[in-house]
Order: structure tokens, then C-alpha cells, then sequence
């Protein structure tokens, strides 16, 4: 079989994948959070913590509960990470550095899973699975609730509440993420995924050097790993090491895990509105980008230019030889449409144009289909902007979804579009003012030199967590600077989303006649994908033309 | 309870009056300049975000022009300024026009005293401005109505032609619907007591002239949240400007200030930044150039929001008569005979119904109309209360038209007899939703039916059409009238309209309006009398008439000066016009950035990384050429616009969709693709200027 038609199979049989847990899992979702039962072992937690299942909250509460919640993880996991010496299960691990436990507790609670360490020298069993597991799982859940908060506020009217954050916190971790997690581990580990709590092998590489390679409960972080879009791996070399992903297969049903969730909850989103065409709709633009910017990553990477790959025959710099360009390519793209940022190849060595597919991918504001629930409200908030538009082209003051777009809706839009850019360029201009930073990259006065800089402040602002390699993160500014960027670029914009759904929840639905825009149609679909690559593109060119444009061009 | 000379709606402002409100003339450029300049105060360009951003930006390259001086810095620099310039004259000519007719307006509003009744029954006079309200006043023929105010004794004719430009009189008479009358104008004939209704300063002129001016123009709530957006946006490109250097520096490019306020400029929304404001203005100007006045841009906005048109029956959608459409005979009468009976009975009678008795004869039956003088043995009968018939009395011949009852009756009384088949068509014209005549004859004492003549409401031409339009728009139209159930129907039916309320009361008009709102619907309607006032101020857009009651037209939140009840349809136009021109130069002025970015990234960038030339794709001259072009386009382009954001894009009722398709098309597509060939074009001449390299 020739590479594209092993290539494109791959593509084909993930999509029948995800077409066939379409239906049925994003039915299952709408259930989880519009059923009024409560499961014997949350109503147990609902008693420990004090929490009233009933009680129906504000959107303002809602946030506040959701930033508490995730104040008081990031400062767990910093503790835990600082004291790791003297707990049980670390491996003779030293504490983690202050700068990187910081920057590693922002990272992995914001879902953003950026690891500017080297796991297997850093973190033992126990901040491993007690605190970055628990984190994977739970900011994946925070990023889902947002999402069912989101919907909510589009659904129902009248009202000021949003549903209640502690419920559908608990629902989306007992109900969604535990059972598929403990499914699917045993299928990693059927695939051949390590699972086990040893200290290490010895192994002697081919060059005759011994080398020890830590095991460890690598299949159940590596599940949650991929469902929950956080990317953040047991190993250094993440889903290119082979105890993480050992082959082709493996490979296929990671990238399954990844997509599955911001795929089937625009299903949940279609349910719970009650016109499912909306939710086609959203994942119709979502897959067309994802497929654009798949195949423009397997084009640039199969037909890459340069001396060294013309000659290779491809571009395998990088590259695991098990998975190979179109794999490799799909994960790409895949891991930087979700905000996952788990990586099977090392981005830092695709051709130019290619790398910088993926950094433009990112740069999108990960809606491709996006993380877990940030990928959805993401693009409704990119909806309700393309309607204002389009609404206004058909002589209407616009609407989505039945409720009126106004200058209070259009401030928060507003608000939420410019955050994530402002945090990237900022960032990214400060580090490249500053000569400290400049010296962390490895890439001298290149212009791939500042798109590794500008691809880590794009992962960062964007929750993705991946990395051009070839630049040295671990260092105090690095640290804080993208800590700070990662936190508030998971947190503003959900705050600003959750105040759009309490303004959406409050209107009274606009009846649907001839004269409204309908937005589950071709065209507002076509229109919906050019706002989103415009929008972002126009923000971005001027430094994508310094980086990738400038080294492929 | 009318007693009007001429009918009040003139059936002729059915067509759409466009005027010189879609025109624009060069020339206004010139005049308004002198304002445009005054505009680029900061103080007042701060309330335009965008155009703020460029005139800072002008500012600050002016100062660096002096210290590094080049052709090329120069010309930006003058570009810069003319680009805020030509944002302030595209709202100057906008206000401009206004301006103009406030001018008219004040001609109306000269001095004048009053007389104002003293309560001993005495006369005063008082200069205008120091009436107070509930003040009498007496005006009598050739003075002028000194502020606005109801009728309460007498009635006059009233030349309303300072406000409304109609030089027909119209007649103001106290009591009933038609008792308001507008200060400023001039009563013609006889005598009335007008009792003061508004404060001074406050009255209905002053009010007009502040609405066309502009001075209390305020931003509507749309126009609010697209200026949001377009700050936002703003916000984003100077992020994406300001950051630049330090990337740059990191190529070795030393970008300039200059440099990056001119990219700035071309990538934020000046376009419709500076045309937004214009497009408010004039699209309340295409509404007074209808003769509208909107008291509020909300209501015009609200206006192309409307999902229900309550119209009026009467006036509106029937010409306002019942005329005669058919006679049918009866007892082996002829055609022609029947015709000529019913016409003989109509000689006298001035009713529009008379009318188009005799009217049908002569059309449908090729009777010549006779004048009551060739007939000088006939005694004209008129219609009473009592008689409930009218006819005339020739040469020995009674003829009488009138009710089928009051008929009856007349012949029975005179020993005749009436054809069974005589009740059948009466019936039948009755369940139709018409008015059957029953027209008899009695010679020699012998008395006997002739036939029945049809009346009916006569729809007026091209409604089915516009309500069809309506319905695609997505809009529901609803008959309003009096009438029973059974001729509601029929006429509904025949017009097309979606649904009807008969026998309406006001309560009932008012109750379905906020049925309508309940499910979220916007309701418009139009409305005269004082029992209107609760629905007009319930509906979302109340249009009174302004040949109404003072209370119709407080209650309403749009005047219609002509008193048109049809014009409801064109001002849901004129709204919905409005969003599109503000939402498609929005959608051209984002789209226009992409062909500037490829005309100035590699003019920025492809010293330092040659493989960036490729992005030049409309080949430009130079680099400074390639910028200097840029910034051009992107100031003419506002020049080249502002007929289009005067006169409001093409509209033409259509559904949502295929309106989004033609306008995506041609302002978006369009948008990406114009700007490659403007700037290409203008970099043609560009490069010959000395001193561009």
C-alpha cells in the first residue's frame, strides 16, 4: 500500500470512528447533564463537600465557584510538586523548583498541560498520578461545564440561572471521564501501553550505552491524557515515546480520544437548544478547518522542501519511522485543533510551512473542534460575531439561536476575541524585547528562532501545551511569563463567556420567520469559517510572516 | 363626524417617493468641508473610536515628518490627514442635508403673538413664546397657529405646507380625530380656539428641527454595539502594530513610526468607522425625505426588526371606499336598463359610492354620464336616516337605491312585489363581504325591483404583491378593521394578507398587540384617533398620523406627516436598509485588510527575508510605493463610499438568505477583491512621483 493510501485510510477510518460515537455519546452527554437524578456516590459527595445539588446558580456564581475551584488546585499541585520529597512514591525525586512548579500547576490546571521539564527526571509516581492525573481530569471536566453552562444560556430563557457547577462538575468526571478512562486503559494497554509501578528498566541502547527507562501507570494517564485534551505526558518525548504509544494503532485511537469529546458535545449542543441542525452546523465548520489544515500539514510535510528532505525522499526529521509523515501530520494537526498539544513528532523539525500550519492552527483559538467544551463555546462566540455581521447584511439587528446580539452581548464577544491575542503578542513581543529570553533560543538570528518563541507564547495563550522544541522554557522568565498567560488565557475568557450565557439566558426568545438569518445553512457555514481564519489571520500575519513565512517562503 | 373637502390620504403617496434623498451631489463635499475641518477637534473625534486612532496617529507622524523629512514620509503623513478628514466629510454632508431643511423650518417658526383668552372672557395678545400649556388661544383666517394644541371650538382649513410640504389645506375641526394642529401653520378660512398642548421650545417644529439637524441625534442601540466591535477591532490591529518592532528588530529591520501608523490606519475599520455615523444620519433622512419623522433612531432600527404589520383596512389597504363593481338584474330587467336606472338614481348623489355608480355605468356599459341640469323635470331625492334610500323622481318615474330592507319596504308599500331571486343576490353579495343596493323603479304606481348593485372595498393595486414581499421578508400582516367577520374575510382574502382582526376595538387591537410581543414578536402599526394612543405607545413602531390627535402623535414614536397609513411598509424598508448598508461596509472594510497586508508585509519585510517578496502579489513598484498606495486606497475609498452610505445599499425584499448570499457576494467577495486592483492601479501612478523610490 502506497503512503497516501495508507495515509488517507487512516483519515477515513478515524472519521468513521468519530461518526460512529457521534450520535450516541453526545445523546449520552445531554442526558448526563439534563437528568434531575443523582447518583448514589455523588449525592455521598455532594453531603462532604456541602454542596446543595439543587440549587440552581447565577452565571457570576457559577464563575466564582469555577475560579475557586481552580485557585485552590493550582495551589494544591504547587504544594504537592514543592513537598514531593517527603512524600511517599517519588522515586528519590528532589522538590520541584519554585518557577517550575508554578508555571507546571498553571499549566496542567488551564488544561493547557505545557511541560517545560523532563517528566521522567522530575516528577515521581505520586505528583504524577495524585496531582497531574487528578488535574487532567478535572480541568478537562471545568472546560466541559463551561461549555453545558454555555448551551444553557442559549436553551433557556427568562431565566438568570446557569445550572450549578459543583453537579455538573461531578457528572462530567464520575459520569463521562472515569468510565470511558478505565475502558479505555485497558485498551492502551491491550495496544500494548506500559502500566505498572516499577522504577525503571535497564536497557542497552544500540550504540551500547545503558540507559534506564522509568515505567510507571503510563496507560491511565495516557487515556485521560488524549479524552481530555490536556497532552501533558508521562514521558518527555510524549506520544512519540514508545511506552506512550507503541504503534499505528495506538496512534489512531489517541487521536480518536483526542477529537471525541469537542466532536460529539456539538451533538449535546444540538440536543439541548433542541434544533440539532446547529450543532451540524458547528461541527460542519469545525471539520472543514480540521480537514483543511490536516491536509495542509501532510502537503507541506510530504512534499517538503529543502536540501536534506529532498534527498531523504520526506521530511522524517523528527519523526517516528512506526507512524511516518501522514500519522505524524494527523496527530499534528489534531493535537493543535484541540488544545491538547500531546505530540507524536517533534513540531520543532516539520518543514517550515508545515510547523507553521500547526502554529496557525493554534493561533485559531483552538475551535478546531477544540479542547473539551472550550473548543465549542469558542466557536459560538465566534458565531455570535459572524452573526452580528451577517445579521446585520439581512436588515436585522442580529441574532443567534433566538436571542437578540446587543451592545452588552457585543462587549463581551469583544472582550473574549481580544484576550487570547493580546496575551500571545504581548507575550511574545516582551520575550523577543528582552535579551534574557532571546537567549534561550537555540535557533539564532532565524527566523524559525522566533517562531519557537512565538509558538510557545500561542500554545500558552491557547491552552494547546505543546512546543517548538530548540528553545530552553526553563527558565524564571519563561516560567512566569507563560504561567501567567496560560491562567489567563483559560480563565478571562471563560469568565466572559459565562457573563455572555447569563446576558443570553435572560432574553426572551425572538421568534424564527423568513427573516431571520438561518445558521445551520451552507452559507452561514462558509461565512462562520471565514471570520474564523480572517479574523485570526489578519491578527496574526504580521508575525506569521516573520516566522514560518519568512523561513518557508 | 367628518367633514372633510377632500379625502386625507392622498392614494397617490403609495409610491414610494424618492426624491433627491438617493442622490448625491459633489458639490456638498465642497461646502461641508468648512464643518469637516471644524470636526477634526479632538474632543468631538474622541467619540469616533477608529477615526480617533487615525487622527492620533496623524498627529504623531506629522511631529516625526519634521524631524525625518522625506517625499514618502510627507505624502503619508498628508494621507493620514486626509483619510480623518474625508471620515468628518461624510458625516458633515450627511448632517448637511439636514441642515438645509431645518432651515425651511425655521422659516415656519417666525414670531408670532397669540391671542390668548383671559378668563373673563377677554382677549390678550401674548408673543408665542410665552404661552403655557392649557392656554385657549383664538386663531382666525390669515394668522398664524401660534403653537400646537387641539381644536376645541370651531372648525378651519389649515395650510400645513411649512411642515408638511403638501400645499393642499386640510381641515382642523374640534372634537374627534382630526383636532390637532401644528404651530407655524396658517389657518385659510374661519375661526377656532386651539387649546396649548405643548410646552415652548418644545413644540412639534422645534422638535423637527433638532431631529434633522442631528442635534439630539444619539446612538442607536445597534449602532452601539457595531461600534464595539469596530473599537475592538481596533484594539486587536494595534496590538498586532505595537508589537511588531520587537519581532522586527529580532530580522534586523528598524521599522519607523511612520511605517506602523500607516499599517495601523490600513488594517483598522476606517472605512466603516468613518461612514457609520453617516449612515445613521441618512438613513433618518431617507425617512423625512418620505415626509417620516422618527422621533428616535431606535424606533427606525426597531423598524426593520418588525415581525407584525397591523394595518388598517381602511385607507390602507382598501382605497377607503366601497365603489360599485357589478349590477346585477333581476325579473328579466336588462343590463343596461338596471344601469341606467341605477345611474339616473346617482346623478345627484356625491358620495364616493354615487361616484362609482355612475362611473361603473359609463365604463362597464358605455352609459354617457349626464349632468343633473339635462334632466330638468327631475326631482332629486336625498339619502335620510329615516329613508335610508336616495333616487330621483323623472317624468312620472320614481327610482330609489338603498338598503335591501328600506328597498323592500318602499315597494311593499306601494302593493309591489319582489322576485325571490332578488333576495338571493342580496345574500349572496353579502356573504361575499360586499354591500348589496337594491335599485327599484315604480311607474304609475306599479313597483318593482330592478336589480341589485355591488358594492364593494376595492383593494388597492400592488398590495397582494407587497404582502407577499412582506411574507417573504418574514414579516406578518395583519388586517385591521370594523367590519363583521364575513366581509374582514373576503377582503383579506383578495389582499392577501396573513390573518385579520374584525370588528376590532381599540381594546382588541391593543390585546393582540401584546399577544404578538409575548412570543417576543416586534409589532408595528400606524394610528390617528385618541383611542389609538395606548397601542401606538404598546407597538414597537407607533407611526401617527400626523392628520391625527395630539395624543396619537405624543403616543406614536414616528410621525407621518402625509398621513399615509401604507407608508408603514416603506419605513420597515427604510429600517431594514439601514442595518444592511452598516453591516455590509463592515463585512467590505474587514475584508478590504487582506489585500493590504499583502501590499505592505513585503514591502516591510522583504529586504530582511527575500522569499517574502512572493507575497508581493500585485507586484508593486517599491516598497514605499507599495505603502504609499495603500494608505491611499484606503482614504478614497471612504470618498468613493459615501454616496453608498448616503443613499443605503441596494434593497430589495427578499428572504434572509438570499438577501446574506447577494450581499456577502458582492460586499465581501467584492471587498477582497477590490482593493488588489485599487491599490495595484493607484501604485501605477504612484511610482511616476519624484521622490517615492
Amino acid at each position: 500500500m502506497s503512503d497516501t493510501a495508507a495515509g488517507l485510510l487512516q483519515v477515513g477510518l478515524l472519521v468513521a470512528l468519530l461518526a460512529a460515537a457521534y450520535r450516541p455519546f453526545g445523546g449520552y452527554m445531554a442526558r448526563v447533564y439534563s437528568s434531575g437524578k443523582d447518583l448514589r456516590i455523588e449525592r455521598g459527595a455532594y453531603k462532604l463537600f456541602g454542596v446543595d445539588p439543587k440549587a440552581d446558580q447565577t452565571w457570576a456564581v457559577y464563575a466564582r465557584s469555577l475560579i475557586a475551584f481552580s485557585a485552590i488546585s493550582v495551589v494544591l499541585l504547587y504544594l504537592l510538586q514543592r513537598l514531593q520529597h517527603y512524600l511517599p512514591l517519588s522515586l528519590g525525586l528532589p522538590s520541584v523548583p519554585s518557577g517550575l512548579a508554578w508555571n507546571t500547576a498553571a499549566s496542567f490546571v488551564s488544561n493547557t498541560n505545557w511541560q517545560s521539564y523532563s517528566p521522567e527526571q522530575t516528577m515521581g509516581h505520586l505528583v504524577q498520578f495524585a496531582g497531574l492525573a487528578v488535574q487532567n481530569f478535572l480541568s478537562a471536566a471545568v472546560g466541559i461545564v463551561v461549555a453545558i453552562a454555555v448551551i444553557r444560556g442559549f436553551a433557556r430563557s427568562k431565566t438568570d440561572r446557569l445550572g450549578n457547577f459543583w453537579v455538573d462538575l461531578t457528572r462530567t468526571t464520575l459520569r463521562i471521564l472515569l468510565p470511558i478512562a478505565v475502558v479505555g486503559t485497558l485498551v492502551l494497554v491491550a495496544m500494548g501501553v506500559v502500566q505498572n509501578f516499577s522504577g525503571g528498566h535497564e536497557v542497552t541502547s544500540v550504540v551500547g550505552q545503558t540507559q534506564t527507562i522509568p515505567g510507571g501507570p503510563v496507560a491511565s494517564q495516557e487515556i485521560i491524557k488524549e479524552l481530555g485534551t490536556n497532552g501533558g505526558g508521562y514521558y518527555n518525548a510524549n506520544s512519540g515515546h514508545p511506552f506512550e504509544n507503541p504503534n499505528p494503532l495506538s496512534n489512531l485511537f489517541e487521536i480518536f480520544l483526542l477529537l471525541v469529546i469537542p466532536v460529539a458535545l456539538t451533538r449535546t449542543f444540538g440536543l439541548m437548544i433542541k434544533d440539532k441542525r446547529q450543532g451540524y452546523a458547528i461541527l460542519g465548520v469545525m471539520g472543514t478547518i480540521w480537514a483543511a489544515f490536516t491536509f495542509a500539514a501532510t502537503f507541506f510535510e510530504t512534499q517538503g522542501a529543502g536540501t536534506a528532505t529532498q534527498a531523504a525522499g520526506a521530511a522524517m526529521e523528527g519523526k517516528e519511522t512506526r507512524f511516518g509523515e501522514w500519522a505524524s501530520a494527523l496527530f499534528a494537526s489534531s493535537t493543535t485543533g484541540t488544545s491538547t498539544g500531546a505530540v507524536n513528532s517533534a513540531h520543532d523539525s516539520f518543514t517550515p510551512l508545515g510547523g507553521g500550519t500547526a502554529l496557525f492552527h493554534m493561533m485559531l483559538g483552538e475551535v478546531s473542534p477544540g479542547g473539551t467544551g472550550t473548543g465549542l463555546y469558542g466557536m459560538l462566540v465566534l458565531a455570535v460575531l459572524t452573526v452580528f455581521v451577517a445579521g446585520l447584511m439581512v436588515g436585522r439587528t442580529p441574532e443567534y439561536l433566538k436571542k437578540k446580539i446587543t451592545a452588552r452581548e457585543m462587549k463581551l464577544v469583544s472582550l473574549y476575541i481580544l484576550t487570547t491575542p493580546t496575551l500571545v503578542l504581548a507575550g511574545a513581543s516582551i520575550a523577543m524585547g528582552l535579551a534574557v529570553a532571546r537567549a534561550s533560543i537555540f535557533n539564532t538570528d532565524s527566523p524559525h528562532g522566533f517562531s519557537e518563541v512565538l509558538y510557545a507564547f500561542t500554545s500558552a495563550g491557547n491552552n494547546n501545551g505543546s512546543a517548538f522544541g530548540g528553545i530552553s522554557a526553563n527558565i524564571p522568565f519563561y516560567n512566569t511569563a507563560l504561567g501567567l498567560v496560560m491562567l489567563l488565557g483559560r480563565f478571562v475568557p471563560m469568565v466572559l463567556v459565562l457573563a455572555l450565557a447569563g446576558s443570553f439566558a435572560q432574553q426572551q426568545p425572538v421568534p424564527i420567520t423568513q427573516g431571520t438569518l438561518p445558521t445551520h445553512k451552507a452559507l452561514f457555514v462558509t461565512m462562520l469559517i471565514g471570520v474564523v481564519l480572517i479574523v485570526t489571520g489578519l491578527t496574526y500575519f504580521p508575525a506569521l510572516t516573520l516566522g514560518p513565512l519568512a523561513e518557508g517562503l | 363626524m367628518t367633514t372633510l373637502l377632500k379625502p386625507p390620504a392622498p392614494a397617490s403617496a403609495a409610491i414610494p417617493k424618492r426624491a433627491s434623498s438617493g442622490l448625491f451631489d459633489p458639490k456638498m463635499l465642497l461646502t461641508s468641508l468648512p464643518d469637516a475641518l471644524r470636526k477634526l477637534d479632538p474632543r468631538v473625534m474622541v467619540k469616533n473610536p477608529v477615526m480617533f486612532v487615525v487622527e492620533v496617529g496623524a498627529v504623531a507622524s506629522t511631529i516625526l515628518a519634521f524631524t525625518n523629512s522625506s517625499v514618502f514620509v510627507w505624502w503619508i503623513v498628508v494621507w493620514l490627514w486626509l483619510t480623518v478628514v474625508f471620515a468628518n466629510l461624510a458625516e458633515a454632508v450627511a448632517e448637511g442635508r439636514g441642515k438645509a431643511q431645518a432651515e425651511t423650518l425655521r422659516r415656519a417658526k417666525t414670531e408670532t403673538t397669540a391671542r390668548r383668552l383671559t378668563g373673563d372672557g377677554g382677549e390678550e395678545e401674548v408673543p408665542a413664546t410665552a404661552l403655557r400649556l392649557g392656554d385657549l388661544v383664538v386663531v382666525e383666517a390669515g394668522q398664524i397657529i401660534p403653537g400646537d394644541g387641539d381644536v376645541v371650538e370651531g372648525v378651519a382649513s389649515v395650510d400645513e405646507s411649512a411642515i408638511t410640504g403638501e400645499s393642499a389645506p386640510v381641515i382642523r375641526e374640534s372634537g374627534g380625530d382630526r383636532s390637532a394642529v401644528t404651530g407655524g401653520t396658517k389657518v385659510l378660512s374661519d375661526r377656532i380656539v386651539v387649546k396649548i398642548t405643548t410646552k415652548p421650545g418644545e413644540s412639534f417644529i422645534d422638535r423637527m428641527i433638532a431631529l434633522v439637524e442631528g442635534a439630539s441625534r444619539q446612538k442607536t442601540p445597534n449602532e452601539i454595539a457595531l461600534n464595539i466591535l469596530l473599537a475592538s477591532l481596533t484594539i486587536v490591529f494595534l496590538i498586532a502594530t505595537v508589537t511588531l518592532p520587537t519581532f522586527a528588530a529580532y530580522a534586523h529591520t528598524n521599522l519607523s513610526v511612520v511605517v506602523l501608523v500607516a499599517l495601523l490606519v490600513c488594517l483598522i475599520p476606517t472605512t466603516i468607522g468613518a461612514l457609520l455615523s453617516a449612515i445613521g444620519i441618512a438613513g433618518m433622512d431617507r425617512l423625512v425625505q418620505r415626509n417620516v419623522l422618527a422621533m428616535s433612531g431606535r424606533a427606525v432600527e426597531a423598524a426593520g426588526d418588525v415581525n407584525t404589520l397591523l394595518l388598517d383596512k381602511t385607507g390602507t389597504i382598501t382605497l377607503g371606499n366601497r365603489q360599485a363593481s357589478e349590477f346585477i338584474p333581476v325579473d328579466g330587467v336588462t343590463d343596461t336598463e338596471l344601469a341606467d336606472a341605477a345611474q339616473l338614481s346617482s346623478l345627484a348623489d356625491e358620495t364616493p359610492e354615487g361616484r362609482s355608480i355612475v362611473v361603473l355605468a359609463k365604463n362597464g356599459y358605455g352609459l354617457r354620464e349626464r349632468h343633473t341640469g339635462e334632466l330638468p323635470h327631475a326631482t332629486f331625492v336625498e339619502f335620510t336616516a329615516q329613508t335610508r334610500m336616495s333616487g330621483v323622481d323623472v317624468d312620472g318615474r320614481q327610482i330609489r337605491k338603498g338598503a335591501a330592507g328600506a328597498v323592500n319596504a318602499w315597494i311593499h308599500g306601494q302593493g309591489g312585489t319582489t322576485d325571490p331571486a332578488l333576495g338571493e343576490v342580496v345574500d349572496g353579495i353579502s356573504a361575499s363581504g360586499g354591500t348589496p343596493l337594491v335599485v327599484a323603479e315604480s311607474i304609475n304606481g306599479t313597483a318593482r325591483a330592478l336589480g341589485v348593485i355591488h358594492l364593494k372595498d376595492v383593494v388597492k393595486e400592488g398590495m397582494r404583491e407587497r404582502f407577499d414581499q412582506m411574507r417573504a421578508m418574514g414579516i406578518r400582516t395583519v388586517m385591521i378593521t370594523g367590519d363583521n367577520q364575513l366581509t374582514a374575510k373576503a377582503i383579506a382574502e383578495e389582499a392577501g394578507v396573513d390573518d385579520f382582526l374584525a370588528e376590532a376595538t381599540p381594546e382588541d387591537k391593543m390585546a393582540l398587540i401584546k399577544k404578538e410581543q409575548e412570543g417576543g414578536r416586534l409589532v408595528a402599526m400606524t394610528g390617528d384617533g385618541t383611542n389609538d394612543a395606548p397601542a401606538l405607545a404598546q407597538a414597537d413602531v407607533g407611526v401617527a398620523m400626523n392628520s391625527g390627535t395630539s395624543a396619537a402623535k405624543e403616543a406614536g414614536n414616528m410621525v407621518d406627516l402625509d398621513s399615509n397609513p401604507t407608508k408603514l411598509i416603506e419605513i420597515v424598508e427604510i429600517g431594514k436598509q439601514l442595518l444592511i448598508t452598516r453591516g455590509s461596509l463592515t463585512t467590505f472594510s474587514i475584508a478590504n485588510d487582506v489585500a493590504k497586508y499583502f501590499a505592505i508585509l513585503p514591502a516591510l519585510f522583504a529586504a530582511a527575508y527575500p522569499g517574502l517578496a512572493k507575497l508581493n502579489v500585485m507586484h508593486l513598484h517599491s516598497p514605499e510605493s507599495a505603502i504609499v498606495s495603500a494608505i491611499v486606497f484606503n482614504a478614497l475609498v471612504i470618498v468613493a463610499l459615501v454616496p453608498l452610505a448616503l443613499r443605503g445599499v441596494r434593497y430589495k425584499p427578499s428572504s434572509a438568505s438570499a438577501m446574506l448570499r447577494r450581499n456577502l457576494l458582492v460586499y465581501g467577495v467584492g471587498g477582497l477583491i477590490t482593493p488588489f486592483v485599487g491599490i495595484k492601479l493607484l501604485d501605477l501612478v504612484i511610482s511616476l512621483i519624484p521622490g517615492i523610490r
